[in-house]
């Protein structure tokens, strides 16, 4: 298989306690660029920096990953699949369970502890995952697409959850998306892609306050916002279509 | 149909095939040089417990059917994982692996006799090559189903190539390796035995031959019962534990 050049030259730097999202055509790079933040990829160029330090070939404290694809353990309970991290560190007993407990809590899972990832729907399984990396207390959170395979209604509450989250935890978020409307109300800013390989077009700031939920959607100044992100976005998405039919 | 009332019915139909053949060789519909009533197996069946051949018989059998299986199961998922790692060789070994049991394994028993001689090694080397070919397949089947997020999650999780297979892949693929180990007892007592009917001193396929050839119908069919009972309940007992862990996974 060729290699492909999937992310252009990239220069972004997240505040401690801010929500970013990032919105690109399809195949711009940006799980890519997930990934090389994450240390899951090594850039072929450059460096990314956690806290100052460098982030290698592997995945530093203090970040959290949750994916699109469902990451629960189907053999584990919800309650050991949150408790998965904390036993792998070593924390004892009784540690873990107060910080599972309060996870639970936190997202709503709390009946569900005992039953098994296959009894839930799609969106408490990932609510299973985002409780699994909030529970090792991340300072940075990167969600990849998490709301993917869900229907608008759940995408909507699920984002209320993620902003309560957000706001309870204190920890930055790094959201990959396509849906506009999603990285409009969820993000203080969002970064719009290019077709691949993938650079910041522009980074549009949304002005949010920051206890927000998902009436934004229904003011005035979030359809400009989504009307500028599709602005930017339209000719790089056509693009991208035309690119991919090649191919 | 609800599980329960199947279960009746099944235990009906079957009491009402054992009911009729036994009706049948009652009454002289089936002769009884050709079949013994199904109630004097059992009978039998007892009596050949007090026999110190056949109690030596039925221990070389399960035995060499303990060997092979675990021989199969522990070499099978050793070369899935190796065939799963290494892709080239998997693409080679693939067509080998479709078309493995269209080959008769038996044909290499008498070659294994010149081998190792006539002793139990022959017949559990057959059980082994019936048994460990299933087990390849299904490594792979279960390492194939396992998700690309799981090894990305293993990663997030920092967990170390050991860790990774110890608490994510192999609990992922495990109804597979499961399955795989299943069809394995299957298959082990089919090579096991089917050697012992060809060409052997010893062990229950033997003792179903010899009683055979020397008309001894109610050992024969004591032994038969035997053979069934053992494999039926050996099944039984996977298939009830099968159903305990995937219904903790709610059949995902």
């Amino acid at each position: 298989m060729p290699d492909v050049h999937a992310l252009g030259p990239i220069d972004l730097s997240l505040q401690p306690g801010e929500f970013f999202a990032v919105v690109g055509p399809s195949g711009c790079g940006k799980s890519t660029l997930l990934e090389v933040i994450a240390g899951l990829s090594p850039p072929t160029q450059g460096e990314v920096l956690f806290d100052g330090v460098p982030v290698g070939s592997f995945v530093p404290e203090g970040i959290g990953v949750i994916f699109q694809d469902d990451a629960s353990f189907p053999w584990l309970t919800v309650r050991e699949n949150i408790a998965f991290g904390l036993k792998r560190r070593g924390t004892d007993s009784k540690t873990t369970r107060r910080l599972v407990d309060d996870a639970l809590e936190l997202t709503g899972l709390g009946h569900f502890a005992d039953g098994y990832p296959a009894q839930l729907s799609g969106g408490m399984r990932q609510r299973v995952c985002i409780a699994r990396t909030l529970v090792l207390q991340p300072r940075l959170i990167l969600l990849d697409e998490p709301f993917g395979a869900l229907d608008q209604q759940t995408r909507l509450l699920m984002g209320d959850e993620v902003l309560r989250l957000w706001r309870e935890t204190g920890a930055s978020i790094l959201l990959i998306t396509h849906a506009l409307d999603e990285a409009a109300m969820l993000s203080d800013r969002v970064g719009v892609m290019s077709a691949r390989p993938g650079r910041f077009l522009d980074i549009v700031t949304t002005n949010w306050p920051r206890n927000r939920d998902s009436t934004i959607v229904t003011r005035p100044d979030f359809g400009q916002i989504t009307s500028r992100l599709w602005t930017l976005l339209r000719d790089q998405s056509m693009k991208s279509i035309v690119e991919t039919a090649r191919a | 149909m609800r599980p329960r009332k199947a279960t009746i019915v099944r235990l009906v139909l079957i009491a009402a095939a054992v009911g009729s053949l036994e009706a049948a060789c009652r009454t002289g519909l089936v002769a009884r040089f050709t079949m013994i009533p199904p109630s004097e197996m059992v009978v039998s069946l007892f009596g050949l417990f007090r026999s110190p051949d056949v109690v030596s018989d039925i221990g070389q059998t399960l035995t060499a059917v303990g060997i092979a299986l675990a021989a199969a199961v522990l070499i099978g998922f050793l070369i899935g994982a190796l065939l799963y790692a290494v892709p080239r060789a998997r693409r080679i070994a693939d067509p080998l692996l479709a078309t493995y049991y269209a080959v008769p394994v038996f044909v290499f028993y008498p070659l294994l006799i010149v081998f190792f001689g006539l002793n139990a090694i022959p017949k559990t080397v057959i059980g082994f090559l019936y048994a460990f070919v299933v087990m390849i397949i299904n490594t792979l089947n279960g390492l194939d189903r396992v998700p690309s997020v799981f090894w990305k999650t293993a990663r997030v999780h920092h967990l170390g190539r050991r860790d990774t297979v110890v608490h994510l892949i192999l609990p992922c693929a495990g109804p597979y390796l499961f399955t795989g180990a299943k069809l394995a007892v299957m298959y082990a007592f089919i090579g096991v035995i089917g050697s012992e009917f060809i060409l052997s001193s010893g062990g229950l396929g033997y003792r179903i031959s010899f009683a055979y050839n020397n008309f001894q119908s109610d050992v024969m069919y004591g032994l038969i019962l035997f053979v069934l009972m053992v494999v039926i309940l050996v099944n039984m007992g996977l298939y009830a534990w099968e159903r305990v862990l995937m219904e903790r996974r709610g059949g995902r």
